[in-house]
Order: C-alpha cells, then structure tokens, then sequence
C-alpha cells in the first residue's frame, strides 16, 4: 500500500453502511435474524457462511431488493434503493447466452444505467467512464471484442469493470470467482486489492471460500440467519462453529492463514 | 421476366405494405424473442389470439382488434403467471394457448359462413388485408419502433442480464410485460399474413440467419428487417404467379434461406 493511499484511508473513515436489528423472514421463517453492521469507508469485508446462510439475501436488502421485515438499514445515509448510484454490484456468475451479439464496451456502459436512468442515451462521458472503468481491471483492449470470445477469467474482469463504471464507493460482490480456475481466482484477488487500496473502494465480498479470502480481506463476518462480527478479522472458533454448526477443523483445515484465533 | 402489372391491384399494394410493416416487425422484435428465449411464449400468445378473433366474428366486431386485445391480455398473464404464480411458465402457456384455439375454432363455427376466414386465419391470407388493416398494421409498427429507440439500453440490459439489471434498479417486471405487449402486438399482424400456425417461423428465421451473420445488435436487427422484406416479396411474387397460397410460399422462401445459410456457414 503507498504512503498516499493510507492517508488516503485513513482521513476518510466516514460511516458508509450502518444496519440496525436487521430481521428478513421468509413464509414465517426468519432468513435474517437480528443482524447489526457498520462499515467504513475503505473497508474489505469477507462475508463467509454456508451455503443458504442468508449471505445473498443480506446483500440484497443492502441493494434495496428485499425489504426488510424490522430494523434500519442505510448506505451512505440513504435507503437502499436511493443510494444505488454509490454502490456497485456484481451478482453471482453471470449467465448469459455465449454468442450474445453485444461488445464488451457496451456491457460496461450497462452498469451507468443506475446513475442514468430511463430512457436517457449514454453520451461521451458514460463512454469515457467505461474505458477507464475496463482500463482499471486491465481489459482496455477488449473494449471492442464480443463478451462471448473472451475467456471465463476475462468475462469476470468485464463484469467488475461493470459495476465500477458508475463510480461507487462501495462494491458488492456475491461469489464472484465461482466457476474460475485457481490461478485466475489469485489475479482476481489481487485486483480487488489494488481496487481496495489504491482507488479507496470499499468492498463486501461474498465467499464461501474461507481459507482463499482470508488472506486479502481486511474484516470477516460469518453469516448463517445471525451475524458473527467482531469488526476485525479474526472470528473465535465458537462463531464459526455456532455459525456451520460443525467442528471447526473441517473448515479451517490446512489453512495458511488462519481466520481463527490461536488457541491458548 | 415479372410482370410489375400487379401493382396496379389495391390488394396487391395492401399485400405489400403489410409485408413490409411486417418485416420491419420481424426484424426488430423476433430479435428480442431470440435473445430472451420466449419463441414458445410468443407462439402460445399467437394461439391465444385466436379464441379473440373468434369472439371478434361471433360478435360481428372487427377480428383484428379483438385478436390484439385477447393477445395482449394473454401476455400479460403469461408474464404476471411466470413471475408470480408457482404454475410452471411451460405449463400456463401450454393452457392458454390450446383454450385459445378451442374458443377460436367453437366461436367462428357459431357465426355462420365463416369457414373460409378460418382457413386465411390458421394459414394466412396477405392478399385479404384491406385498407384499415394497413393503417392499423403500419400505425402499431411506428408505435414499436418508437418503443423500441427510446427503451434501446432498457431492453439491451433486460435481455443480456435480467439479474444484474434488477439489482441496479432497472424495471425488469414492467418491461418484461412491455416487451410482451409489443409481441402480442406484432403476432396479430403477422397472424394475417403467414397464420397462427406459422407465426412463429415468420418471427424468428430472418432474425437466426442475421445473427449468424452480423456483428452487433443494430446491424443484425437491419439484416433481420432487410431478409424479412425480401421473403415476403419473394413469397408474395411466387404465390401471385403460381397462384398457391402466400403464407406458405413466404415461409417456405424463408426456411429454403435459412437452410442454405445453415449450409453456407459451414
């Protein structure tokens, strides 16, 4: 991280997500159940949990999808829905039909929509941010190729570069590496980095993915229906195992860097 | 050589007006029914047309306004039933589009003396589209286009990544129904030139050829309108000189293309 981009960090640590006993239920069942969060300006949030845990749920209330059930969520100050323009997203994997006749230019410039709105073209400006939303991920010279000739780690890149384009402060992104190969997830993950420590963007990620997350995240939460958060990165083997409801060796097995805490 | 003496015929000009309307129809809105996977809900909505234009007859009211609106109304619940409803969107369609034909086929055996339109209907008759059909037709084509400039990046987002699109505020439900809308509207038109029964190929051939060879959702939209207008014709001159029905001459015209495209691009 350079000396700039601390500083950087470091003035600017105003409140961009606050949620309050947050509670979702779904036919009578409680999805979400009083769930409190704060982040912070140039914070990197790993979200883990199993699979049906409430993670994309959470992410959807924070998008303004799902109305919650009780409690207060605001981004940036603002309800959900009217703060969209502050937040991109990126869902998890992306279908599309492969020969989907539409440039990778034009699928960046999908992500202005929230700051465009009904029936206004893009113009020049939305076009320049999409050439340097497509030069941040480092796919500039695909800006004319068909997203579908591109490989599955490339097409990633396009859809970050999607949710950037409206220049948000926070990025949301649901299980963005499922469906890449293992080196390509390590490039991915460094990129998010550089996104997180040189442009200052805070970023939830979702993972199931504890072991491959933990060593880039600067925070971890652990979501199955109740949140586990600390505000750190460190989780006690008590929430994980609360959380997965299983020994914690099954999780943090073989790790090499530990989420858990040492233990005494 | 062809004979150009056809155009002195009214029917004739109707014919090709409505072709051409037809085409541009074609070409824009068989390309979104491509792209979002809704060939059998487009072809279960032609179906439901039918049991309007029988009521239509039945009631001695113009078949074609009829024929819109129960197409209309019948997108509108297959899009409200999809998104709502646990009744799989497969089998609501399957539903409405044999109670269409059933209340087609009973209500135009009612009227009496209509056994002749039945046929133009299930087939297509372009050489039976009169004056106020062309005004209707060309009227409903301007509309479309008009929705469809305005609504471009709308309908581009809504077919590449309903998801995303949702999530970043985009209307998904209400232009799902819109696009819908405007294929009720463009099957009626079609229902008279090539039949309900052959809807579908008319909606969906020219836009398959041009995406194999265009790059680029504007360029395959005007290849897919220019192929469009040249089956029509071609049908229409064939049907004209061999006297043999014109909804099967344009069809077979267009699947004869679509063939040797297939062959070509081998």
């Amino acid at each position: 991280m350079t000396e700039k981009a601390l500083d950087r960090v470091s003035e600017n640590k105003e409140k961009i997500v606050s949620i309050r006993d947050l509670w979702v239920c779904r036919a009578e069942h409680a999805v979400l159940e009083s769930i409190s969060l704060e982040l912070f300006a140039g914070d990197f949030l790993g979200l883990i949990g199993p699979n049906g845990g409430g993670k994309s749920t959470l992410l959807k209330v924070m998008l303004g999808l799902i109305k919650p059930d009780r409690g207060e969520v605001t981004l940036f100050g603002l309800p959900p829905a009217a703060a969209r323009s502050h937040v991109g997203y990126m869902p998890q994997k992306t279908i599309f039909d492969s020969s989907f006749p539409v440039k990778v230019l034009d699928v960046v410039l999908m992500g202005r929509y929230s700051r465009k709105g009904l029936m206004r073209r893009y113009g020049y400006e939305d076009r320049e941010a999409a050439q340097r939303a497509l030069q941040a991920v480092g796919m500039q010279d695909r800006a004319d190729r068909e997203i579908g000739a591109l490989s599955g780690g490339e097409q990633q890149r396009v859809f970050v570069a999607r949710s950037l384009v409206s220049d948000p402060q926070l990025l949301l992104l649901d299980e963005p590496t499922a469906g890449v190969d293992s080196a390509q997830q390590t490039d991915f993950y460094d990129l998010l980095c550089h996104l997180n420590r040189d442009l200052g963007i805070a970023i939830v990620l979702v993972s199931h993915d504890v072991t491959a997350i933990s060593t880039y995240v600067s925070k971890i939460a652990c979501l199955n229906q109740r949140l586990y958060y600390h505000g750190s990165r460190e989780l006690t083997s008590a929430d994980i195992e609360k959380a997965y409801g299983c020994p914690v060796e099954m999780i943090a097995h073989g790790t090499p860097h530990r989420v858990l805490r040492e233990h005494d | 050589m062809i004979d150009l003496n056809f155009l002195s015929y009214e029917f004739m000009r109707n014919a090709l007006l409505a072709g051409l309307a037809a085409a541009v129809l074609c070409g824009i809105i068989g390309i979104y029914v491509i792209l979002n996977r809704i060939v059998f809900i487009s072809d279960g909505i032609a179906h439901a047309a039918f049991g309007g234009i029988g009521l239509g007859y039945f009631l001695g009211y113009d078949p074609l306004a009829f024929g819109i609106a129960s197409a209309v109304l019948t997108a509108i619940g297959i899009g409200m039933v999809s998104t709502r409803a646990r009744v799989s969107e497969d089998t609501a369609i399957g539903v409405f589009m044999a109670t269409g034909m059933a209340l087609g086929i009973m209500l135009l055996t009612l009227s009496q003396g209509y056994a002749r339109d039945l046929y133009g209907y299930l087939f297509g008759n372009i050489l039976a589209v009169t004056r106020s059909d062309v005004l209707l037709i060309l009227t409903l084509t301007l509309i479309i286009l008009a929705l469809v400039f305005l609504l471009y990046k709308e309908f581009l987002l809504l077919s590449f990544d309903p998801v995303y699109a949702e999530a970043i505020g985009l209307p998904v439900q209400a232009l799902r129904l819109l696009l819908l809308g405007m294929v009720a509207f463009s099957v009626v038109i079609l229902i008279k030139i090539v039949g309900i029964i052959m809807v579908i190929a008319l909606l969906t051939i020219p836009g398959a050829i041009s995406r194999r060879h265009m790059k680029g959702l504007p360029a395959i939209m005007a290849g897919s309108i220019f192929l469009g207008a040249v089956f029509v014709i071609i049908g229409l001159l064939i049907s004209y000189e061999l006297d043999v029905p014109s909804g099967a001459t344009i069809i077979l015209t267009a699947a004869a293309c679509f063939f040797l495209s297939t062959v070509l691009s081998r």
